[in-house]
């Protein structure tokens, strides 16, 4: 992903960020394609599982390839500056969310990492009040959704305390 | 007078008293996401899926039908104030609406806007009530082709005919179809794009992408954008109430909003952005007023709203008769349909009477309540935007997140709604709509199965789909509606040579 912006009236040159979405469209089509090739069935009357994957990948290969023309006469929209900590700290929030979750931490201390990762994105510097809103919010939804409404979340050490 | 009578009966169903708690809590819930920004009805529907998939399906899907209307309330609320529209076909309403609000006359624009909402919402229903048996009477006849055939003419209208690119829009709509075949194919009991992973045999939850892009997407982009300045919210000064003056120049607005937006709403020619932007320039043009367009004229408020929930209402139509969905938020409320394994369509008008009135009376019920919601209420909901934005989304990723952690836990999953979330931000960014992924997701299996069981009755003849007329004629439209955008557009970039 590049983050070099178009400016509006600039003259028209090839975007490589949109060169990177045809060509990511390009691989879905081939993936879509291989899997469907090695895909060994019975003979069906009328169209069998196979049809309906071709046409999905035929079409996914011509629209990356009508992305890439538009991308190369730079007929994509212009785009504004983009704030790459903001993401990283979302995207970092739920690594965190995954892992925690993965290695049996449990739902509530799960949810006060993405809370408060969140919160710092938009802009807020008191991590440790985020945290602490995140918890007291993650000990409240765990006990209305997982006490009252049973649904089953991830239960860790401090699930299972209350 | 059929339609009459079983109006009269769902209202029956949908006067009892757990049914008017869903609906209510159906528009309460509505409300409050079309206030919010960065949550809307589709996410809404979405999240509930999980949650309500024990519930008894009339009473969830009132709600979710309230769910729907108040969405469309709560959204022109968002735009009159803060002018960052919650949903495109809000759009518009921002235009004259927050100039109104700038001007002192925010009171008038939220009032005009809910009560032409309100108009058009019970016009549109009542249109409901008398359009969808005769749409019934005529899909009965339907045969698998002919409805391959009219969800080809939605999959080209919802992603080529009406947006900015066709190629962005049939581009989503072809991810959204390939994530439809992921995992087991229900005819043959093939395992199709699993890659070996057994997390996706049971293919992709449509919670899961609806989450990703709508939740996490959003979050993204708008986290990713902050630093370019925010919008200021609006204090409603003056009076809520609209002088004699303003209902004179709003009634005829809300009729022809009404008249533009249920039409274009029912013939699946999807999205509210057409009508609004319709009503809009015709207001424009038919005002006395002429001096106040730009200024804060409230016909350009009253009409763009009737007009959208208008064509709200009117998705409704070829989503129950043909179980055809032409928005996100249709085209989450069939899943929820689905997951109580019903199919909406003709069938389900003979099986289910019940429910299909139920459900359409319930929508007058919520009409009414949202007009008392909205407007002595607005004071409250107006509220809801002075939350910490910072908090605000916090919340919301932790709420969205909570629906996929309590279905499946697994960190394939998770990294799906990961992924999907990332696939929003850049779809925003570059512009790609994001109804046609959910539309192809949902309507992708149901087209296919459609399509192998017309070619499994005529033993493999693929003419079959050109002999029936009813397929023949539509298959017609749908490649006319693709080629439009691209010969127009043709038409244009010749005229603007010749200039």
């Amino acid at each position: 992903m590049s983050t070099d912006d178009d400016k509006a009236g600039a003259v028209r040159r090839p975007d490589r960020a949109g060169m990177a979405i045809a060509a990511v469209l390009l691989v879905i089509a081939l993936a879509i394609f291989w899997d469907t090739a090695t895909l060994q069935l019975a003979p069906t009357y009328g169209l069998g599982p196979k049809a309906m994957p071709y046409v999905v990948a035929a079409g996914l290969a011509v629209l990356a390839f009508a992305n890439g023309v538009l991308a190369w006469r730079g007929g994509f929209p212009p785009r504004e500056s983009l704030d790459g900590r903001a993401i990283v700290l979302i995207l970092g929030g739920f690594a965190a969310l995954i892992g925690i979750i993965a290695l049996g931490g449990g739902f509530i201390p799960a949810t006060a990492v993405l809370f408060a990762a969140t919160a710092a994105a938009f802009g807020r510097r008191a991590v440790h009040i985020d945290l602490a809103i995140g918890l007291v919010l993650g000990v409240a939804v765990f006990l209305l959704f997982d006490k009252l409404l049973t649904l089953s979340l991830p239960a860790g050490p401090i699930e299972r305390l209350l | 007078m059929e339609a009459l009578d079983a109006l009269l009966h769902g209202l029956t169903v949908a006067l009892q008293p757990l049914n008017l708690l869903y609906a209510l809590i159906g528009v309460l819930l509505g409300t409050a996401v079309g206030v919010l920004p960065g949550i809307g009805p589709a996410l809404t529907v979405a999240l509930l899926l999980p949650i309500t998939f024990k519930l008894d399906p009339a009473g969830s899907l009132i709600m979710f039908a309230g769910i729907y209307y108040g969405g469309m309330y709560g959204g022109s609320t968002t735009s009159i104030l803060i002018n960052t529209p919650g949903e495109s076909a809000s759009m518009v309403t921002a235009l004259e609406g927050n100039k109104m609000a700038k001007a002192g006359r925010g009171g008038p624009a939220l009032a005009t806007a809910a009560i032409g909402s309100f108009v058009a919402g019970t016009l549109a229903t009542l249109g409901i009530v008398f359009l969808a048996p005769w749409l019934v009477s005529v899909a009965v006849n339907f045969g698998p082709e002919d409805y391959f055939a009219l969800m080809c003419v939605a999959f080209v209208t919802v992603s080529a005919t009406f947006g900015d690119s066709p190629v962005r829009g049939l581009t989503s709509l072809f991810i959204g179809l390939a994530l439809g075949l992921v995992g087991i194919d229900r005819l043959t009991g093939q395992a199709r794009l699993a890659f070996g992973v057994p997390d996706l045999l049971d293919g992709v939850e449509v919670t899961t992408l609806a989450v990703g892009l709508f939740a996490i997407g959003e979050a993204l982009y708008v986290a990713s954008r902050r630093h370019l300045g925010e919008e200021q919210l609006e204090p409603v000064r003056g009076s809520l109430w609209m002088t004699k003056q303003d209902w004179k120049r709003s009634f005829w607005p809300w009729i022809r909003g009404t008249l533009f937006g249920f039409p274009i709403g029912a013939l699946p020619a999807g999205g509210a952005e057409i009508p609004t932007f319709l009503s809009y320039s015709t207001e424009r043009r038919l005002t006395r007023h002429p001096e106040e367009f730009g200024r804060g004229a409230i016909e350009g408020v009253a009409g763009p709203e009737a007009a959208n929930n208008a064509s709200a209402a009117g998705t409704l139509v070829p989503l129950l008769t043909l179980g055809l969905p032409t928005s996100a938020t249709a085209a989450m409320m069939l899943a929820g349909f689905q997951q109580y394994g019903l199919n909406p369509g003709p069938l389900l008008f003979a099986e289910r009477p019940d429910l299909v009135w139920g459900l359409i009376a319930s929508l007058f019920i919520a009409n009414g309540m949202l007009l008392v919601l909205n407007l002595p209420l607005v004071g409250l909901w107006v509220r809801l935007l002075a939350i910490p934005q910072p908090w605000l989304y916090a919340g919301i990723l932790v709420f969205a997140t909570m629906g996929t952690i309590a279905a499946k836990p697994s960190v394939v999953e998770l990294s799906m709604l990961v992924a999907f979330g990332v696939a929003g931000f850049l779809m925003r960014r570059f512009d790609f709509p994001v109804a046609p992924i959910v539309v192809g997701l949902i309507l992708g299996p149901v087209a296919e199965a459609q399509l192998r069981r017309a070619l499994q009755i005529s033993l493999g003849d693929p003419l079959v789909l050109l002999q029936s007329p009813m397929s023949a004629t539509l298959l017609g439209i749908a490649l006319l509606a693709l080629a439009a955008p691209f010969v127009l557009r043709g038409l244009g970039r010749f005229k603007a040579n010749e200039d």
